[in-house]
């Protein structure tokens, strides 16, 4: 089995002739909780489009395990469905919790999951809340329901877009300990994007910044930040506004 | 008529139902995938089918009923046909048609509005969980239902109590194209009032039932 989950090469997205994405080489490790920062605009979110193979890339490629994604080459569902996504703000079908966790299995035709769908929600602490309309839910609530939808999926890579953005402390916390027990017990390979510093150290093994569409560097947590190479990296970890 | 239970009064209210159901189901075979596919997609001419879509909604039920007479007729370009697939006039199949042109624009207005109204990020995250593009419409159908099943209702409610286009296209013959609207008018033209309004009280009662009967179909959603 390949090292490697993600491999991009001249990866460019343009949306209106305007470059918002241009990654010329990142591989992303399997198993690993690979972090990408930045500041609002940067180009993270559309990053992880692409990884989801949301949006077609508008040149380059994203090669994920044996799989090609290209703007001539789309991936079938098969290969989609190994990976999915929780975005900043959760969308919640408007039905009971234990619906909105069961619909990824519904939609793979697999209709006899209780166990396991019992099982996610224990682990987010919503299984007291299984029958209740998910949009009578708090917001943190609400993330953790979309956590599990993507968790009992079991995906070989769960892509991270702000999970935390809009949550409490003690919230932020309750999702950080859920994936990080997530990436540590099923070797789920997780590519968190925040603008949040403190929540990469937190979590990743790995640390990306992002300025402008492109990576100004890719390094081990400890490297990114104790011994920056960049300068912007630097100053982007000191809390400084770098554009 | 209503008293002795005439069998002729139950044939005008199972034709009437017949007509109208009928035409119903394809005016929501055609409107609600119609709708969806406005609602969710851009392509070229999507506007003008919009104009057009919001011009059927207004559309005169009368006007509709001349223009599948003259279709029909046996000099019209549909009538000269002679095909056993094109309706003949005055019979239920063509009223059927006239039915079916004046609900559906209804329906597919309706459902594309509601569409309209769903959240966009969700066709995101339902397509990141997995699902393929019929289940991504489908998806949007479901959160959209509240709006889905009032565009049904309001295509039932065009056709039940629409008179212009099944008199015309009909003929109002006993027997056989009789419904309850068509009834009601000739009753009204002899002077039995009393009749014409035990008629209206039936048909307005047809329709409050029918429409009761899709909000149960539609389960709890009005109760949330």
């Amino acid at each position: 089995m390949s090292e490697h989950i993600y491999h991009l090469r001249n990866l460019t997205k343009v949306y209106d002739g305007r470059h918002v994405l241009h990654v010329e080489h990142l591989d992303i490790r399997q198993g690993e909780i690979f972090s990408v920062v930045g500041p609002s605009g940067a180009g993270k979110s559309t990053l992880l489009r692409l990884l989801n193979f949301l949006e077609a890339p508008s040149a380059g490629a994203v090669h994920f395990l044996d799989t090609e994604f290209s703007a001539a080459k789309s991936v079938g569902i098969p290969t989609r469905r190994r990976v999915t996504t929780v975005f900043q703000r959760p969308i919640l079908l408007n039905r009971s919790v234990w619906d909105n966790v069961s619909y990824g299995l519904r939609l793979r035709g697999q209709r006899n999951a209780s166990r396991l769908i019992e099982g996610t929600l224990d682990q987010v602490g919503l299984m007291d809340l299984a029958h209740q309309r998910a949009r009578t839910l708090s917001g943190g609530e609400a993330q953790r329901v979309a956590l599990a939808r993507a968790m009992v999926l079991q995906p070989d890579a769960l892509l991270l877009d702000e999970p935390t953005a809009n949550l409490d402390p003690y919230n932020v916390g309750l999702i950080e300990d859920i994936v990080r027990a997530l990436n540590r017990e099923h070797g789920t390979t997780l590519v968190l994007v925040t603008h949040n510093v403190f929540q990469a150290k937190r979590l990743a093994d790995r640390v990306a910044l992002m300025l402008e569409g492109e990576m100004v560097e890719v390094a081990d947590k400890e490297t990114f930040f104790e011994s920056p190479r960049d300068p912007r990296t630097a100053a982007f970890v000191r809390g400084e506004i770098v554009y | 008529m209503i008293a002795v239970r005439d069998p002729a009064l139950y044939a005008i209210i199972i034709l009437s139902l017949r007509v109208s159901g009928i035409a119903l189901l394809f005016s929501t075979l055609i409107g609600i995938p119609l709708g969806a596919a406005l609602g969710l997609s851009r392509f070229v001419g999507r506007r003008v089918i919009i104009a057009m879509l919001y011009t059927g909604m207004g559309f005169p039920p009368v006007v509709v009923g001349l223009f599948v007479y003259l279709m029909l007729s046996r000099s019209g370009p549909l009538g000269q046909l002679e095909s056993t697939l094109v309706p003949r006039l005055f019979t239920p199949a063509a009223m059927v048609v006239a039915q079916c042109i004046i609900s559906f624009p209804l329906v597919a207005g309706f459902t594309m509005a509601a569409v309209m109204g769903v959240d966009p990020q969700l066709r995101r995250q339902v397509r990141a969980l997995g699902a393929t593009r019929w289940q991504t419409t489908l998806a949007v159908l479901m959160e959209a239902r509240v709006g889905v099943i009032v565009s049904v209702i309001a295509g039932f409610g065009s056709i039940i109590s629409e008179v212009g286009a099944v008199m015309l296209v009909g003929g109002n013959i006993e027997g056989r194209t009789r419904v309850l609207t068509t009834a009601i008018v000739l009753e009204t033209r002899k002077g039995n009032f009393d009749l014409a309004m035990a008629l209206g009280v039936i048909l307005l009662a047809l329709s409050f039932l029918t429409n009761v009967a899709m909000l149960y179909l539609q389960g709890r959603t009005f109760e949330e």
